[in-house]
């Protein structure tokens, strides 16, 4: 009885949302210094100027009251904190965080399929290669801040732009390994029996390929040529260290994955940094030598079902306390120069996680795709 | 299980079912039209899919992924895991069956194997791939047990690979047996052991020449269902695997990749494939059970 009574409230509730949703974006017009536009219009609004500045665009994504986020793990680059954070400035606007482990290519699959519908993702924070191939979905907009980001962080069009980058790092657990990690070759020791994790499949998670080529960097490959990434793994696994266990902030917590190589701001943010859900001995190195590193984009739904909370998660991610938040984690930001220069960045975190790396590879997307066929025809007889 | 219509009064019966035609079916809409929406039509898409590229234009490209080492190693990974466990299960299961035999058929013992064997066969995925990575994963109690008491390191817990997944989904496999396999046994009438003693044979005779004769179409018609079972599971496998090795883990990758882009309609290509082995396996389970069935009345 109690249940069915809920149900039927939740129902009233859901019902409510939907109407007032339907009644922000019906009418058009324009009322003082904010403009109300239709879903048409704002779903092309290419600045927070067309809704008549922010005060408009946060008015109007107050209306829209939701905001649909997808792929953000809480444990990834301090998103955790930084959708509380915007809940706690905007609480008007609900933010729906949906299949927070999926992939970027798992991102693209949910826009194409659930288009026109309200639970359709309305921001992207996706990776190149998979973006490239989707840039028609993509809605062009410029964040008030737009001349902060570096102009090869971005499309001169607005289509896309950086967000933030790590490098590749091996985190481990200095109670298990009291000596550490000093080169990559360390973790061929016998004393790292069944230890060394990688973030899934690299022929399906970019994070993955990513540790290859980073293991290439280091054993005399290079981002054109990462088949000595490939023959590391291969090591790993003949000498038994190699763990096909896919690791996670409790893996780590745990001592199931004593080792993880994977970007240094999920290696820092599963560390003490986590407070009490991160392992208190986690120690992330970033080994000496070219470092190997990879933007993710932010981008914008052009189906969005709440374009305005769209644009206003934007603008939100790229005021200074939001950069701040990324970096605390090890992520570098993309207006990381600027907020150097203008003083705005958060001058203890800075020391503490270290200066911007000046030198790290990224791959083009040529040696994207040529890293995807060699690992397509390789990985799965060097680690079978 | 299933009871047919025997052959007394066939002429009385098929009349009957003739004039049930008429409006029976309509009791069968609400079952077809769920079938169709989420089996028949998603199936159909799934493998239409196969056949298509990205863009949307005939291609048998797709089928491509046949050829390669990948793809190869895990279609054996899953036919070897499914065959393993269906062995194993079937066995064990069929032994935990005749050991119930002696049991009152009411009795608490009965009852209890009976619905503890209804809600194992059912628990799957991650529930069950955390059970074990609590019991016998890498920082699993009975792991951390053994390593305390032989020396650090000399214990390592392969349940992350394929092979690993064995005595997990034999977990699942033996009730699953116990289910479908103990009505085929309480068919066995005790009057056909009774005959065989009459006539001057040993129990061995019995069960050479009566119980194993009568029982060997159920027998493979229940292993078959329990590789079917065996070969269509994913999530525990996923839950525990970040390497690949199976097929179903295939498709999934193929979906999505962020590494490999433009792949996406192979896994319609492989889900074929896995149609094309279930479809072969229940059509054997159908004939076998019909068999079996000629003694379960």
């Amino acid at each position: 009885m109690n249940k069915r009574y809920l149900a039927g409230a939740a129902l009233v509730v859901a019902t409510a949302f939907a109407l007032s949703a339907c009644a922000g974006t019906a009418g058009s017009g324009s009322t003082g210094g904010t403009k109300t536009l239709t879903l048409a219009q704002a779903q092309a609004a290419t600045s927070a100027d067309d809704f008549g500045g922010l005060d408009g665009l946060i008015a109007a994504a107050n209306k829209e009251g939701h905001l649909n986020v997808i792929t953000l793990p809480p444990s990834w680059a301090n998103y955790g904190q930084i959708i509380q954070g915007f809940q706690k400035k905007y609480p008007g606007i609900k933010i729906n965080s949906e299949n927070p482990d999926g992939s970027s290519a798992d991102e693209v699959a949910a826009a194409k399929s659930q288009k026109g519908q309200s639970t359709a993702p309305d921001v992207f924070d996706i990776g190149t290669a998979v973006m490239d191939q989707n840039l028609d979905l993509l809605a062009p907009y410029k964040v008030q801040s737009w001349g902060d980001i570096p102009d090869d962080f971005k499309d001169a069009d607005g289509t896309w732009w950086y967000d933030y980058t790590g490098l590749m790092s091996i985190g481990y657990d200095t109670k298990k390994f009291p000596g550490g990690v000093k080169k990559i070759d360390d973790l061929l020791g016998s004393d790292f029996k069944n230890s060394v994790a990688i973030k899934g499949d690299p022929t399906q998670a970019n994070e993955a390929l990513s540790a290859v080529a980073m293991a290439a960097l280091q054993s005399g490959g290079s981002a054109d040529d990462i088949q000595p990434g490939v023959d590391f793994f291969q090591k790993l696994k003949q000498a038994g260290n190699f763990l096909s266990t896919l690791p996670t902030q409790a893996t780590v917590a745990s001592g199931e994955t004593p080792v993880v190589i994977q970007w240094s701001f999920n290696n820092v943010g599963w560390g003490p940094a986590a407070g009490s859900a991160g392992n208190p001995n986690w120690k992330t190195v970033v080994l000496p030598g070219t470092g190997f590193g990879s933007y993710y984009n932010q981008a914008i739904n052009k189906d969005a079902p709440n374009p305005a909370a769209a644009r206003l998660w934007e603008e939100y991610l790229y005021t200074p306390a939001v950069q701040n938040l990324f970096l605390a984690a090890g992520a570098y930001p993309a207006q990381l120069a600027a907020m150097t220069k203008a003083g705005t960045v958060d001058k203890t975190v800075l020391a503490k996680v270290g200066a911007a790396p000046t030198d790290f590879v990224q791959l083009t997307s040529d040696q994207a795709a040529a890293a995807s066929t060699l690992l397509t025809s390789k990985w799965a007889a060097a680690i079978g | 299980m299933t009871t047919f219509a025997t052959n007394r009064g066939a002429g009385v019966t098929l009349r009957r079912r003739g004039a049930r035609l008429g409006t029976g079916w309509l009791g069968l809409l609400p079952f077809g039209a769920y079938a169709l929406l989420f089996l028949v039509i998603p199936a159909a898409l799934a493998v239409a899919s196969g056949f298509f590229t990205d863009g949307g234009t005939f291609t048998l490209a797709n089928f491509a992924t046949f050829a390669t080492p990948t793809t190869q190693r895990d279609i054996i990974g899953s036919l070897g895991l499914s065959a393993a466990t269906a062995v194993i299960g079937a066995v064990a299961g069929a032994l935990i069956c005749y050991a119930l035999l002696s049991t009152k058929p009411d009795g608490w013992l009965r009852t209890v194997v009976d619905s503890a064997s209804s809600v194992f066969a059912q628990f799957g995925g991650v529930m069950l791939a955390f059970a074990f990575i609590a019991t016998i994963g890498n920082q699993g109690i009975v792991t951390v047990l053994l390593n305390q008491v032989l020396g650090d390191g000399t214990v390592s817990s392969s349940l992350y690979t394929v092979p690993g997944l064995t005595p997990v989904y034999v977990f699942f496999q033996i009730p699953l047996m116990v289910l479908t396999f103990m009505p085929a046994l309480e068919a066995l009438k005790p009057a056909w052991g009774e005959a065989v003693a009459t006539l001057g044979g040993t129990r061995w005779t019995y069960w050479r020449r009566v119980g194993f004769p009568v029982l060997a179409p159920a027998f493979f018609g229940c292993a078959i269902l329990l590789f079917a079972n065996g070969f269509s599971s994913f999530a525990t496998a996923a839950a525990l695997i970040s390497q690949g090795g199976l097929i179903s883990l295939d498709i999934f990758k193929a979906q999505s990749s962020e590494t490999v882009i433009g792949h996406a309609n192979e896994s319609g290509a492989l889900a074929l494939a896995m149609i094309v082995v279930m479809v072969v396996l229940m059509s054997v389970y159908g004939v076998l059970q019909r068999r079996a069935a000629r003694w379960e009345r």
